[in-house]
Parts: C-alpha cells; structure tokens; sequence
C-alpha cells in the first residue's frame, strides 16, 4: 500500500528542485477550485454558515460562520499547491485563483437567492446565509466572497511558500486561534470559576468567542513560547539529561496527568464531566468491540443489544420504581449486569456461528433492533416498562447534591477507572493465546482451524468477552442517567462504536480511546457542530478510508514494522502480493 | 502399519467426480508423494484428508481412527498438519505469533488465566515462544521471530508455513507444491530440508508435487493421479517406466525428464528434537 503510494511521489521531486517556478498548472487550480466551491455551496446549504453566525472567533472580527467560508477558500488554496513546488508569485496567484474559483459558488448562491426561492427545499438558502456571505451588504455585495476568499488563498499561497522559521510559528499561531476561539465556551466558565483567574477570564473572552486583545494573546503566546522552546532547547536539554533523571520524568508526567484528570472535571465544569462520561462509556463498548471486530474480525452491527442488557439487568435489579424487582443497590447488580450480558453474547453467537462477512453484519444487525424493540414492546411491558421504561435507578455512589462527587461528576471518575480496568483487560486478553486465536480467525479462519483452533470456542468468547465490557457500559449507563428507555438504544449506537474503532485503527487499544474522543467526545463539547454529526463522521470515514484505511493510532502491525530490521531479502523484502505473484507464475504456469 | 489409510474415497463436485475411487495407504516414516497434471485431484484428494473436504463414499483411517467425517480442527488434534499451494500465513501476524497459533491446541492457558496472569500462563507463554524460536531456527528463519508474515521473502514464508504445521507436533504432514515457484536451487535446498523434517523429526510425508524432478528424488512411494483416479502407484523407477503415466503425464516430451538425483547442501541446523 504504503509502496505503491511512495513510487509516484519518488519519480515526481526529480525535475521539481531544478525548477521551482514551474509554471502554474491553472487546469489543475480551476479544477481544485470548482470542488473547493462545491464544499462551500454545500456547507452554506446545509446551514452551518447560519448556524455558527452568532458564535464569534474572535467578537466583532470574524464569525465562525465566516470562518468556515475561509476555510474552505484554506482548504482549496491548499491542496492546490500540496506538493507543487512553485515560487512565492506562482504560490500566490494559484491559491488566489483556487480561492476566487470557491467563492464563486457563494457569491453565485446569493445571487440566485435573490431571484429564485429556494428556501422551499434549503431551509438555509435564507437572508442570514447572504447577509454572512456578503457581509450584510445584500445581492449587490455579491462579489465580497469571491475577493475575500482569492486574498486568503493569496495569503495561503504565501504561507505555504514561506520561510520555514515564518511558516511554522504563523501555522501553530493561526491553528491555536482557531482551537481557542472553537472551545471558548468551554474555556471560558473555568477561568471565571475562580476569583484569581475571572481577570484573565474576562481579558481573553468574551460572551461568544475570543476578544481581541486575547487573540492578540493567544498568538503571542504560541510565537513567544516557541521562540522560548527554540531558545532553551528543551528536547535536547531532556535528551541530554543522565538516564536516572530522565526516568523520574516519565513517572511525574504521569502524576502530574493523574492530577490533572482527577481536577478536570471541577475545573472545567459537569457538562465536561458529562461529555467524559458518555465518552467513556463508548470507550466501555469499543473496547467490547474491539475484541469482536477488531480481533477475531466479526463484524457485530447489533452491539447495541448487550448495551441495552446491561442497563436493563441494573435497571430491573436496583430501581425502586414501578419495575424493580430486588431493590439491590447499584453494586450488587453490576455483576449480573456484566454475566447476563456475557449469556446474551452467547446465545446471539450460536445461530451466528457459522456466517461470514457482510451476512455477518446484516444477521447481528436484525439482533440489535429486535432486542430494542422487543424493549419497548407492548409484549414485555409489564416487565420492562414499554415505552415508559425503568425510572429512579439509583446513582452509583449516593451523595448529596451539593457534593463534590454528586452528578456526572462521579460516572466521570468511575467510567474512567473502569475504562482503564477493562483496558488493562483487554490487553491482556489481546496478547494471550485466545487473542492469537482471535487474531488467526480474522486472518483466515480456515487455516485457522485447520492448525486445531476450535471455532465454535473461539468465536464464541469472542462474542461473549465482547458482550461483557458492553454489559458493564450499559450498566454505567444506567447509573448515569437514572432511567432508561428502550430509545436509548438505537441502531446509531451500534454503528458509532464499530466507526469509533476503525477510525481509531482496528484492534488497537489506544485506538478505541483516540477514536471514542475524536468522534464522540469533539462532537460533544462542540455543541455548535453536534447538528453536524452525521455529516462530520461522513467525512471523517471517508477521508479515513482513503488516506488512512489502518486506522489513527493503528495496533501492532505499523508499530512493529517501524523497529523491525529488514529482512535480508533480494528486493522482495516489502514486496507486496505483485511480487509475489509474479514469482508464482512462472511455477504454476510450468 | 499403515499411518494413513484411504479407501475408496470419491468426492464429487455436482456431476464431476474430482477424485474416484481411490485407494492409498501411507506407511510411518515414508515420504509419499502424489503426482498428476493439472486438475488431476491431487489437491481434492488432500483436502479429503485434512478435512476441508468430506468424500461422498470411502473411508480415511489415520492412525486407526476414521477421520473423513471429522472437523479440521479434530484432524489437526490427531496429528495431521499441512501446507497451502497457493501460501496461506496469517499475513498481519508476526513470523513467531504465526507459530505460537500452530501450538494453540497444544496449550492450556484460559482466557481467566491470560487476564489473571498466573504463573501457570506466565510459564506456559515463555516455554511456547522458546520452542516457536526453536521451530524458527529448525527451519532457517532465526532472529526474523518480528517480521509480519506477509513481509518475508517468498521461501521464507514457504519455510514459515511449515514451521506453523510442525508446531502442531504432526504424525503425518500434508506438503502442497512445496517448491512452486522456486528456482532450482531454492528448489533442491527445500527437497533436502523435506527429506531432513523426516530424517531428524520422524515425521511421515505426503507431498503433492508438479515438478517430477522433486518428487523422483526424495520420495520412496510415488501415486500418479489423473482425471482422479490413481492410474499408477510403486517406486520412482517404476513410475518413470510406467507406460499409462508416460502417456498421461510425461507426454512425448517427457522421456528427457530423467530422475533429477538432488543433493542440493543441506544448510539446516540440525534438530533439536522437540
């Protein structure tokens, strides 16, 4: 893959050094540009430039709805000039007429608002969309994104064209403005929580982004710290250090990480204890997943289902409403909730056993929506409430309301001990026999068991490890919210999970916890872009699928070959299946 | 007695019976081979006796047992190991994990005792990756233990794929056009290392070969297949004077394919034993 990715990039640079002002390839530009507008016609009709208007980047500069149209004039000057080797006037005229070429599309939208209705099938083809476009200037203003959006690519082409020691700090600067002024909702509460910290709250941030003078700040802070790192050379300094004291840095680091976690959640606030809790529970059942999919590499789409069984199981056994029928306290049914599920795992795999593959997906998919709408069926009713599901389950650790534990707060603390206990687990399963087993059965199960492995056993504790952890994130679940409903479990969940692992790398363990963040957690704490989800993972897998298929952080197989040493083959040594099949040939053909 | 015994086995695909009626015992200690044109049902023949196939009418007896209705996993368990013409490692494992899957059976540790650790897994896991590296060197692959499957050289993996079926401790095992697309000297260095897996391991041979000057040279019985019935069966001697089989395999041109004599250097280590 990686091989025949590098070759034409290795036979391009040869004449790109002897000629760096190669001439613009405007063909290439117009066509990069057209897609660049098409991006932006579509981001102003799905309405997220309205939608992000009244949030600001920086108050009375720019909005981030405005800044999504700059990033799209970003994006098309970008990936017109990646890996173009090109002079500063070429650089900057191709990224102006990449940026010009996108903002077309918007200036074209408004015009055409003025004269056609399309709110009848865009909601957000509305007034507000134009006013953000043209600045408020109307139809006659219909030229301000072509111009704005060709100066940014401009000014792109300039960047990308720069001297290293302008480009990197300007880069690092730009991207903390966008990341501070993004999460400035987030940044803000914290800092005005307490007294010491409310003036620098304030100076930084106002009610709906970044002031000025902060973004001033901001800027001045990345430049000046890299400035400060550059001059104090701090790598080489830890580098240099003897390897005692170095060894006392690993450790501190991970004390210093343990604080910082164990702060966070009343530093920043419970809805950010809130956003960890539900990412740790998705961390919960992507590592459940993560033994079923990514190890033994079968594909579960009805996960869900072991979810909602262990959040009914806790439900039933502990909730003093109208449905319980033990009164236990939380505890006490967490084991049940963990075994029933595991019997569950079980029972669904039997009649699976024996399907491969895409007939895999569909199968375990039918499991997951019958369990959920058996759930809230007039059938089982009287035993698990219907629609109206289980109320009054109580909280893990009962506290008062105005305890430092109370809320969120403590499904925060303990969803991430038991994140850490079920990874700890899941490694350890991964590098047993059984995880080689897994391991062999997602080769080629066929070998597999023709090498002695039992399937049956196999893959049924693979479904059934798998359900466990998934049992133990329903049973948090259940803690978390305090009732639960058959609509909690919708086939969505299911398919965030299977998505969180192959974005994170399938069957790597940090993979799941980076996946869960990427596409559970930024979602979340991003509330402006929560309406965007679907839209957001679309992309995200997409763009995962075709210029990162292993994943973010992807398991062994990367890492290992990283430090491997080459084998002393002649020339065949990453030699993919081409190589081989052409020694194989001359063989099965004599 | 025989460690293998084959009688009457036919299997058929729809109206076409791939391998008819057909007798065949293997004795303990002997490196067999079948041979036979393409589509001849070697292949057929030796999925029937590994279980990837089971034949309609016969019966296979291994070691005393009936094994042509068995699972795969139950015939590898009696001691029946084998190769993939077309190589069939798990290519994202490592050269050592590939190995350690071939021991699986063979080991004990649960999946409480993996996540537990005990000292019983702990020792069981360090006496397994010994022997898989011993099985490493036995076969020529010393110090690659790291090395992802699918980014050995071609004899390597070949080498490797056998090393993964003597993990399983096999009585009988099963070689499938171990030397495909080999150039005479990688060819004359596997049939010596085919004949050392028997001489030092003790373990009985079947090999399925298209290349006559492989099989002439190491094998003590030689079965000739076509259209898959077994038209000849005796000596490498009595083979190449065989009428029907100069007919059906060797064609007019295959009376200058004398019996290659290989004694390619032998650059295995020897055995140790395990």
């Amino acid at each position: 893959m990686t091989g025949t990715a590098a070759a034409p990039a290795a036979t391009a640079p040869p004449d790109a050094p002897d000629a760096p002002d190669a001439a613009v390839e405007w063909h290439r530009v117009l066509r990069i540009g057209l897609l660049g507008g098409a991006v932006a016609l579509y981001v102003c009709l799905v309405g997220m430039v309205e939608v992000f208007q009244p949030r600001a980047l920086v108050t009375g500069v720019i909005t981030l709805g405005q800044t999504t149209m700059v990033l799209a004039g970003v994006g098309a000057a970008y990936v017109t000039l990646l890996g173009r080797a090109m002079d500063r006037r070429g650089a900057a005229a191709a990224g102006a007429f990449a940026g010009a070429v996108t903002g077309l599309f918007p200036a074209a939208l408004v015009v055409t608002m003025q004269f056609v209705n399309l709110r009848a099938m865009f909601l957000h083809a509305s007034p507000g969309t134009a006013d953000v476009l043209t600045l408020g200037l109307g139809v006659g203003g219909a030229w301000v994104p072509i111009v704005a959006l060709a100066i940014v690519g401009a000014a792109t082409g300039l960047l990308l064209t720069a001297r290293a020691d302008i480009q990197r700090p300007a880069t690092a600067a730009l991207v903390a403005l966008l990341l501070t002024g993004l999460f400035a909702g987030l940044l803000r509460p914290p800092l005005l929580a307490s007294s010491i910290t409310a003036g620098l709250g304030r100076l930084l941030f106002a009610s709906d982004g970044l002031t000025v003078l902060g973004a001033v700040i901001v800027v001045l802070a990345v430049v000046g710290g890299r400035i400060a790192m550059r001059r104090v050379r701090l790598r080489s300094r830890v580098a240099a250090l003897p390897p005692a004291r170095r060894r006392v840095l690993t450790p501190s680091a991970m004390v210093a990480l343990f604080l910082l976690v164990v702060w966070l959640p009343h530093g920043v606030g419970p809805f950010f204890a809130q956003v960890v809790a539900v990412v740790a529970l998705y961390i919960l059942m992507g590592f459940g997943l993560n033994i079923t999919l990514g190890l033994a590499g079968l594909l579960d789409l009805g996960f869900v289902a072991f979810f909602a069984v262990g959040a009914y199981t806790v439900g039933l056994l502990t909730s003093t409403a109208e449905y319980g029928i033990a009164l236990w306290p939380f505890w006490a049914a967490v084991p049940f909730a963990v075994l029933l599920a595991m019997a569950f795992g079980a029972f669904f795999g039997l009649p699976i056993l024996g399907i491969r593959g895409d007939y895999l997906a569909i199968a375990t998919l039918g499991f997951g929506e019958i369990i959920r709408i058996l759930a809230g069926s007039d059938l089982l009713k009287g035993l698990l409430g219907g629609p109206r599901g289980i109320i009054n389950i109580p909280k893990p650790i009962e506290v008062p309301p105005d305890h430092l534990l109370a809320g969120p707060i403590q499904i925060y603390y303990i969803g991430l001990v038991f994140a850490l206990v079920v990874a700890f687990v899941a490694i350890r399963l991964r590098d047993s026999r059984l995880g080689r087993a897994w391991l062999a059965i997602r080769e080629d199960e066929d070998v597999a068991e023709a090498l002695g492995v039992n399937l049956v056993q196999t893959k049924l504790l693979a479904y059934m490890l798998g359900a466990a952890f998934a049992g133990l994130g329903g049973a948090l679940f259940a803690g978390l919210l305090g009732s639960i409903f058959a609509s909690s479990f919708p086939l969505f969940v299911s398919i965030n999970v299977a998505a969180l692992i192959i974005v994170g790398g399938m069957g790597s363990i940090p993979g799941v916890v980076v996946g869960a963040i990427f596409l559970i957690g930024v979602p979340e704490l991003f509330r402006e872009f929560s309406e965007y989800r679907y839209l957001f993972y679309g992309v995200a897998l997409i763009a995962m699928m075709l210029f990162r298929p292993e994943g973010l952080l992807p398991s062994r197989i990367v890492q290992r070959e990283l430090h491997v040493p080459a084998p002393d083959a002649d020339g065949d040594a990453n030699g993919g299946g081409v190589e081989r099949d052409a020694r194989l040939s001359p063989g099965a053909t004599g | 007695m025989a460690l293998l015994e084959a009688a009457h086995v036919t299997k058929r695909f729809g109206g076409l019976s791939a391998v008819r009626a057909l007798d065949f015992t293997i004795e303990q200690g002997s490196i067999v081979s079948v041979i036979g044109p393409n589509g001849a049902g070697k292949t057929t023949f030796f999925n029937c006796i590994a279980g990837f196939y089971h034949p309609e009418e016969g019966r296979i007896t291994f070691d005393g047992t009936p094994i042509h209705s068995l699972r795969r996993d139950q015939i590898a368990h009696l001691g029946i190991a084998r190769t993939y013409q077309n190589i069939r490692l798990f290519a994202k494992m490592t050269a050592i994990e590939n190995i350690l899957v071939g021991q699986h059976f063979r080991l004990h540790g649960t999946w409480i005792g993996a996540v537990l650790n005990t000292a019983g897994v702990q020792a069981e896991e360090v006496a397994s990756h010994d022997e898989a590296r011993r099985l490493l060197r036995f076969v020529g692959l010393a110090g690659k233990g790291d090395v992802m499957a699918d980014k050995l050289p071609y004899g390597d993996q070949r080498r490797l794929e056998i090393a993964r079926a003597l993990a399983t401790q096999p009585k009988l095992l099963l070689l499938d056009e171990p030397t495909a697309g080999m150039n005479p000297a990688e060819t004359a260095r596997m049939t010596a290392f085919i004949r050392s897996l028997r001489d030092d391991l003790g373990t009985t041979i079947l090999l399925i070969e298209h290349q006559m000057r492989v099989v002439m040279g190491i094998s003590e019985r030689i079965a000739v297949l076509d259209y898959g019935e077994k038209i000849a069966e005796g000596t490498a001697r009595e083979i190449q004077t065989n009428p029907r089989v100069i007919e059906a395999y060797l064609g007019s041109g295959g009376a200058a394919d004398v019996p290659g004599q290989d004694k390619g250097e032998i650059d295995v280590p020897p055995t140790s034993g395990s």
